[in-house]
């Protein structure tokens, strides 16, 4: 089988991690499994959703990122900003304060990572236009593409083929400053991320061989830092950016939910969380789902302000900045300031590669194979207890019958079939323990007192 | 390997269960995206079809190397007059369910258009049996 793997941001702290079976039980393509007590993520299943992460209650499952220091390799220090960002602040403090605060940390530059979306926007529209095959998807969200790949490999014609802001700002801020002159070794991108998934895009972009940045800030990271700043700093400040380039009430609420749709053409629909996502594809996929033009799909609830990494919560991050947008609208006080010749080279550069779909799903390449393995599947369903208990390691019974079948599991790690095993003598019982052990780690079946909920509790 | 559905004449929340459940086996029989898209269109239609016209039915799918077979099969009213339920844009379907946006009179002649091969016969008064292969030519 073709051998084709992601880059994950996610990963495990196996120090952290003793495996609970929350992450397994939430991660929506049900690509974790427990062994030797802790989890682990299947590569190819993988979308880099985040919902792991969220949902773990010792903070095993974390983001990968840049050290911070590694911005002062370069001269010239740019932030690319998701507007969440600033979402995450009270009206009282504005968006030239928090950009402030930034350049005080080390960034030359900062520029809002949505600054693009006008002419990202007017590509999307030209792809509604042409003779495209309908509903569009937004390609905005890396989760979502990366889920289409995976679980709906019949509709990866459906993406619109345009690079995500980030990444076309990211692009033209990089020709703005060489074209002001400036050398390219002296230029450090750097992108502050609200999720997973982006960075795992932005390490390995989808139907592209090149990044677009040169390294990548966890934007809970960089919250703590700006938010530890405004509350220390005395009563002296005076703000030194008045008006901040690029920021405009669309740009600011593009990553919202309703964000893009709104400004598509034809019947448009914004569905947020991952399983509402799949649910709804699911409809698409069996043309139960007819003349819609364009879906705007986010993994996360509430859209980026829902993102992993951010630190406020995610309903007064979506109000803060929808207060923010409508302030700009009342007064005007805004500009684009991208130059025409700029204008054309975003567009030029937009395009993205070809998104091909990834079978991973597929029990094997040859159906005659396949079939065969299914009904294998099929066989051993009848002597699972169907409980999905996650018991085995594996978040339901059906996939304990795919991982046996696979060859990556045992009748035996089912802990009903242990019983069943030991009852007519082909099991020993000490045997189900070492097979117990494999799964959830040696010592797991031991009194511990320090565990959530037990007597000496501690985290 | 066999597959079978029941299907409940009336209940609409339920239509579809069939198609999405055959559509997960197709795909990880490894079966081409295109071909998985038309059968399960297909498949879509007749469920909605017993759903909207009958009183109860069942789907067989049967799946092999070479094609995909499915029967479905219902007690209902049958239909009298098979060309003329064939025409595009032609329904009985009654005023609730053109209401849910079904009835459109596409049904039968967009399975025709997704499957390689449809047979239909049909008593009235007793019901109705679809027949669809789709071939898998490598």
């Amino acid at each position: 089988m073709r051998k084709q793997h992601f880059y994950h941001a996610l990963k495990v702290d196996e120090q952290l991690c003793f495996g609970c079976t929350h992450c397994m039980n939430v991660c929506p393509t049900d690509a974790i499994r427990i062994r030797d007590g802790i989890a682990s993520i299947h590569r190819n299943l993988c979308v880099d959703c985040g919902e792991c992460m969220k949902v773990c209650p010792v903070e095993a499952i974390f983001v990968e990122q840049d050290d911070f220091q590694n911005i002062f390799d370069y001269k010239y220090r740019v932030a690319v900003l998701p507007s969440v960002f600033i979402g995450q602040f009270s009206k009282q403090i504005s968006e030239g304060e928090i950009i402030d605060v930034l350049k005080g940390l080390g960034f030359t530059h900062v520029v809002p990572a949505e600054a693009t979306v006008d002419s990202l926007n007017e590509a999307m529209l030209e792809v509604h236009n042409a003779d495209h095959e309908k509903p569009l998807i937004s390609s905005f969200c890396p989760s979502i593409v990366r889920l289409i790949q995976v679980k709906f490999p019949g509709l990866v014609n459906n993406i619109i083929a345009t690079k995500p802001p980030i990444d076309s700002t990211a692009i033209y801020y990089r020709k703005l400053l060489l074209d002001e002159g400036k050398k390219a070794e002296d230029i450090g991108i750097f992108y502050v991320t609200p999720c997973a998934s982006k960075i795992a895009t932005v390490k390995d972009p989808v139907g592209e061989s090149t990044s677009f940045v040169d390294g990548v800030i966890n934007m809970d990271f960089l919250y703590n830092k700006v938010y530890h700043v405004l509350k220390t700093r005395g009563e002296e400040y005076t703000q030194k950016d008045e008006n901040v380039p690029y920021i405009s009430p669309k740009g600011l609420k593009w990553s919202l939910t309703d964000g893009e749709s709104d400004h598509m053409k034809g019947r448009c629909l914004a569905i947020d969380e991952i399983h509402n996502v799949i649910s709804f594809l699911e409809k698409v996929e069996n043309d139960e789902v007819i003349n819609v033009d364009f879906l705007e799909l986010r993994a996360c609830d509430q859209s980026c302000a829902g993102g992993v990494l951010l630190t406020e919560n995610r309903f007064l991050t979506v109000e803060r900045l929808k207060t923010r947008a409508e302030r700009l609208e009342k007064t005007k006080d805004y500009y684009t300031e991208i130059t025409p010749v700029h204008k054309e080279f975003i567009k030029d550069t937009l395009q993205l590669g070809k998104i091909e779909p990834r079978s991973v799903m597929s029990l094997d390449e040859d159906m005659g194979t396949a079939l065969k393995k299914m009904e294998r599947v099929r066989r051993i369903m009848c002597y699972l207890p169907g409980i999905d208990c996650g018991a085995c390691g594996a978040p339901n019974c059906e996939s304990l019958a795919r991982d046996i079948v696979m060859k990556d599991a045992h009748l035996s790690n089912c802990v009903f079939l242990q019983r069943m095993m030991e009852k007519t003598k082909k099991l020993d019982p000490m045997h189900s323990i070492r097979i117990i052990e494999k799964t959830w780690g040696k010592d797991r079946l031991d009194k511990d007192c320090k565990k959530k909920g037990a007597k000496n509790e501690s985290l | 390997m066999e597959f079978n559905y029941e299907v409940e004449g009336g209940n609409f929340a339920k239509a579809g269960n069939a198609a999405s459940s055959v559509k997960k086996v197709l795909k990880q029989l490894n079966v081409d995206p295109k071909v998985i898209k038309r059968v399960v269109v297909a498949l879509y239609e007749g469920e909605v079809n017993v759903v909207a016209h009958a009183y109860k039915g069942n789907i067989m799918v049967d799946i092999d190397t070479a094609r995909i077979f499915i029967r479905i099969q219902d007690e209902g009213p049958g239909i009298p007059d098979i060309d003329l339920a064939m025409t595009v844009g032609y329904s009985t379907a009654s005023a609730m369910v053109r209401e849910m946006g079904f009835g459109a009179g596409m049904g039968l002649p967009n399975m025709k258009r997704n499957a390689d091969s449809l047979k239909l016969s049909s008593k009235v008064g007793e019901g109705t049996i679809v027949e669809l292969t789709t071939n898998l030519s490598k």
